[in-house]
Order: C-alpha cells, then sequence, then structure tokens
C-alpha cells in the first residue's frame, strides 16, 4: 500500500470556474452582486425596488436561483434588462448556485449591454457561504423576523459579506429584534462589513442602498 | 433530500481528484481516502458518504473507505489574539473580552491524502 499526499481543497473546481467568471464579466465591465439570505428575507422585493430606483441610470440583469418555479423572474421581468432563471432541483447543488450555473447563465446575457447583474441566490444560509460565482460583492439580507442571532447561528455567511441589510425595519415596533446587538455581532466577525438598515416595503433606507450600488459600479469602471 | 444537499458536487470533486491522483501513481486500487473537514464548514460526512457509494461504482475508488478527520472550531481574537473554542452563542474572548473574532480554523475542506495499491 502507498499513501499519496495530496492536500487539495474539494471547493477549488468551483472557485476556478468563479475566476473565470469574473475575468469574464470584467472584460465586458459587468458589476455582479451576489445577493443571499434565508427563504422570505426580501431578496426579491429588494431586487425589484432597486430595479425601479436604478431605472436609467444603470443597466440592471437579474440571474434568479430557486430550487423551482419561476414566479421570481416573471416579477422582476419588465424591469430588468435581461433575466435568467436557473432551477437548481436537478443539479448538483439544490441548496445554492455555484459558479458552473452562473457561467451558462453569461452565455444567455447580452453582456455588453449591462452594467449590473444582480444574483438572487437560493434562499439558504448555509450553503451559499460556500461557494463563490465570480461575483464582485456578496451582500446578505437578514430580516428582522427571523431574529438577532443569525449572525451567530450561521457565522460563515456573515464572515465573507461585503454588506449585511437588516430588512424590515418597518416591523421594528412589533418584534423583538437587537439592532445594536445584531450590528455587535456582525460588526465583530467582519469588520469591514457595511451595514444597511432598510424597508423594501415603505423604501425607507433604500436610497442609501442604491447609492452604494451606484458608488461601487463606477469605482470598479474607473479602475478597469 | 431536496434541501440543503450540496454534497453531491463535493463529492464528484472528491472522485475525480482521487481518480487522477491514483491514475498518477498508476495505482490499481483505491484503499482509502482522508478527508479533513472543518466543523464550522456545511459539509456533512454522512452525506459526502452517501453520494460517494454511488458515485465511485465502477472505478477504482469503489470499496475506498472515506476516512473524515473532523477539526474543531478555533476562533482569534482581533485585538489580543488569544485562541479559543466558540462557546455556544457566545463569541467573544475568553481574556479580553473582545467581541472582534476571527475564524482560525473550522473551516476546511479537502483531501489529505489517499491510500492506493
Amino acid at each position: 500500500m502507498k499513501k499519496i499526499e495530496v492536500i487539495q481543497n474539494v471547493l477549488e473546481a468551483n472557485e476556478t470556474i468563479a475566476s473565470r467568471n469574473q475575468q469574464l464579466l470584467d472584460k465586458h465591465k459587468v458589476f455582479a452582486i451576489n445577493i443571499m439570505s434565508a427563504p422570505g428575507a426580501g431578496k426579491t422585493s429588494l431586487i425589484l425596488q432597486t430595479l425601479t430606483r436604478l431605472k436609467g441610470r444603470l443597466n440592471i440583469a437579474v440571474i434568479e436561483g430557486d430550487v423551482a418555479s419561476t414566479v421570481d423572474a416573471e416579477k422582476v421581468q419588465s424591469e430588468a434588462k435581461a433575466v435568467v432563471q436557473i432551477n437548481t432541483r436537478n443539479m448538483p447543488e439544490s441548496c445554492s448556485l455555484i459558479a458552473a450555473m452562473i457561467e451558462s447563465a453569461l452565455k444567455d446575457m447580452p453582456l455588453d449591454n449591462i452594467d449590473l447583474i444582480l444574483i438572487e441566490n437560493v434562499g439558504n444560509l448555509i450553503c451559499p457561504a460556500e461557494f463563490t460565482l465570480g461575483e464582485h460583492k456578496r451582500v446578505v439580507i437578514s430580516s428582522l423576523p427571523e431574529g438577532d442571532d443569525k449572525p451567530i447561528k450561521y457565522p460563515l455567511i456573515f464572515i465573507d459579506a461585503d454588506a449585511v441589510i437588516i430588512n424590515k425595519m418597518d416591523l421594528l415596533p412589533h418584534v423583538d429584534f437587537d439592532i445594536a446587538a445584531f450590528r455587535r455581532s456582525i460588526v465583530g466577525l467582519n469588520p469591514k462589513v457595511e451595514v444597511f438598515q432598510l424597508s423594501s416595503k415603505t423604501g425607507e433606507g433604500i436610497e442609501r442602498w442604491c447609492s452604494w450600488i451606484l458608488e461601487q459600479v463606477e469605482t470598479n469602471v474607473v479602475n478597469r | 433530500m431536496l434541501h440543503q444537499m450540496h454534497e453531491l458536487g463535493v463529492t464528484e470533486n472528491i472522485v475525480n481528484i482521487t481518480l487522477a491522483k491514483a491514475g498518477e501513481a498508476q495505482a490499481n486500487k483505491v484503499i482509502q481516502i482522508n478527508l479533513v473537514v472543518g466543523e464550522l464548514s456545511g459539509f456533512v460526512p454522512d452525506c459526502i458518504q452517501f453520494y460517494f457509494d454511488t458515485l465511485s461504482k465502477d472505478t477504482i475508488v469503489q470499496g475506498a473507505v472515506l476516512h473524515f478527520e473532523s477539526v474543531p472550531a478555533q476562533l482569534r481574537c482581533r485585538n489580543c489574539s488569544t485562541i479559543f473554542p466558540p462557546q455556544d452563542t457566545l463569541w467573544s474572548c475568553p481574556k479580553c473580552g473582545g467581541q472582534s473574532v476571527e475564524i482560525f480554523k473550522g473551516r476546511e475542506l479537502y483531501i489529505e491524502s489517499v491510500e492506493v495499491e
């Protein structure tokens, strides 16, 4: 019997495709944001709000990841420049988008006419943390009804996030959510993280989020 | 089975990497695959084993033992550099009480070695 040293990251195959995706996006000057959250935290609503507010300023495409159905794609269809729905049900990873799925979605997109791609990941706080897609920024949405302990229960997704959104702020009077404690725990895990408090329903705080996106996209284009 | 199954693709990678390494070594059979899995990584050994049994069928990897070495989570305080295990929901440093911590160990998922003949 012979022992062969390997020391090879099992996720390397995904990371290789992810960096290829980013090169392709960079070549076409497209900025990509991976939006992750638990089911029901408000990914689709926030994307809709963002599309409406940034219309005329950025050409935005959306990649929708769901285990099944096209309901989310239908909702954003009229506002986005292009929409690709990915159903993960019959794929090797059903609980998260992976880089290979984005690679094939990008083939269906008019990249030269797009400034920004919003990628709505599958609703899940565990699996998407493990897979990079080739995105430029990773954003996690936490909504008030989920409770303020999520960063401690699912630390990985928060540790790698560039921004965290506290959504459904309009529900604050009705739930026990300690905003200060939540902010302390995410900043503890991830000191550079940007935090937004907003409500997709009332529109409160959306302006600041959209300005952040514009700033990111502009900085990215200038740096290339 | 529909939810939270991200081990299939990962197991495919494990089989592919092992096949490549065993091929380079001109091995006839793979006896054992030694994997290192961090406690904080989202991967479940039982799940990897389940897919492995199917994916390795009719290859020289079929029947190999999957050996999982679990790496316990360790955190490092960004303030005083103390390394400590996470205490349930409390991730503050036991030495200085700092709440700014980084993961020192526990995110691993790699093949350490394969045993062939």
